[in-house]
């Protein structure tokens, strides 16, 4: 169950780009996993509606892009796609694969208020700016 | 909209780097033992640990456990230095903690240092720990599919280790489907059957130890001193308690 960790990883670098842009809620968070990647992605879920609770992504919506695994295929020196680490090329069914992508984990965007950003930046306390997207 | 576009292990990443640059100044090899709970890696380390220091090379070992220190108090018997490290409901040991765990190690500059992850085959192999090398074990009794159940360990691995040999006839192991396995997952994984019952393939392990070590320790010899040091990007807030022991050397 490392997806615990993974999801604590992301709520640690949330609040570091809260702390950095001056956004007080995370309505979206967009991750890239790849298909090789070796995480679960239903036990992503349940991990971040653990982590989530009582930081600035409490209501964050995790929205997963799944990035498909490729490989090099020294059979027919080409780039194929792949579903998992053991398997034949699809193209010529040789098992001489080298994987090339579809290993990484990353945070491409988060969806925030952007009220809640203007304000933030213009020096408003959290606890306002809160109120405020809540009634928005 | 907020632009991220960073890598989810990137904190665990920069730590792990920070490891490494600080066991590199430091001459100290590390090698980062991971397997299915009980396939033989705490005795294994124990009857390595013998070996080497009666011939007077210097240890250390770092005991990743959930629950218990009885693995890091079977490492103490034989003389070495080891700190145990508990990871609590966490299922792997990451970088940060065994940054912590470098500080409180007892251990001499050119020390051969053997991490023991916690006993799991799946999450381990996404954490680097600064490691040199990576060593996995399957023991013959877990089954020889096990590469292909598990495929990032063993695409992660430098060596895999097949251990308790001595139990081969007593199981339906079948070693070259498994190797077959394995490199179907990673071409360039080195194997070497052992028992550390009954010491057969020892030798040939404490071989590969010093070889490995002694290509590492040529290989850092040419780099000047900066080229090894990592600098701590703000981004990565708070500095580690590792940058904080450098900044006061
Ligand atoms: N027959 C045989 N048994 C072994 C061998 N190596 C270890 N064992 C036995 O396997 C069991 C587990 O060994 P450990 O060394 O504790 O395994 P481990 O991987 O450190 O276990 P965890 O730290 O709990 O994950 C013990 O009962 C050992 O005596 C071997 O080479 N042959
Ligand atoms: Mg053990
Ligand atoms: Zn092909």
């Amino acid at each position: 169950m490392h997806e615990m960790s993974l999801c604590e990883s992301i709520i640690q670098i949330i609040e570091e780009e809260a702390r950095q842009h001056g956004f007080a809620r995370v309505q979206a968070v967009h991750l890239e996993i790849g298909a090789l990647a070796g995480v679960e992605i239903p036990a992503m879920e349940f991990s971040f509606d653990v982590v989530r609770r009582g930081t600035v992504a409490e209501d964050a919506r995790l929205v997963i892009h799944t990035i498909p695994g490729t490989a090099w295929c020294m059979g027919c020196d080409s780039n194929v796609e792949v579903r998992e680490r053991l398997q034949a090329c699809p193209k010529c069914g040789s098992w001489r694969l080298q994987v090339t992508g579809g290993e990484d984990l990353r945070i491409r965007h988060l969806e925030v208020d952007d009220r809640a950003h203007d304000e933030a930046n213009s020096g408003m306390e959290h606890e306002q700016t809160k109120q405020h997207t809540a009634g928005s | 909209m907020v632009q991220v576009e960073r890598a989810i292990l990137s904190k665990n990443d920069a730590l792990a780097r920070e490891n490494r640059g600080w066991l590199r100044r430091r001459g100290v090899w590390a090698l980062n033992l991971v397997s299915s709970p009980g396939a033989g890696k705490t005795t294994l380390l124990v009857e390595t640990l013998k070996h080497l220091q009666a011939q007077d090379v210097p240890v250390a070992v770092i005991e990743g456990d959930q629950e218990t220190a009885n693995d890091a108090e079977r490492i103490r018997q034989t003389g070495a230095p080891a700190v145990q490290v508990n990871t609590g409901k966490g299922c792997h040991l990451d970088a940060h903690m065994v940054g912590h765990a470098l500080e409180r190690l007892e251990m001499p500059a050119g020390a051969l240092l053997f991490i023991e992850n916690v006993g799991n085959l799946v999450c381990p192999a996404a954490f680097d720990l600064g490691e040199a090398r990576r060593v996995v074990i399957l023991s013959v009794t877990e089954g020889d599919d096990k590469p292909q159940k598990y495929p990032d360990m063993f695409a992660g691995a430098d060596l895999m280790i097949i251990s308790k040999m001595d139990l081969l006839e007593h199981v339906d192991f079948d070693v070259a489907r498994c190797i077959a396995l394995a490199r179907q997952v990673n071409p360039g994984l080195q194997v070497m059957g052992l028992s550390a019952r009954n010491g057969h393939g020892m030798e040939q392990w404490l071989a590969w130890l010093q070889a490995q070590r002694s290509a590492w320790l040529l290989d850092g010899a040419g780099l000047p001193e900066d080229a090894l040091r990592v600098e701590h990007s703000p981004q990565h807030g708070e500095p580690s308690a590792t940058t904080a022991q450098q900044a006061a050397e």
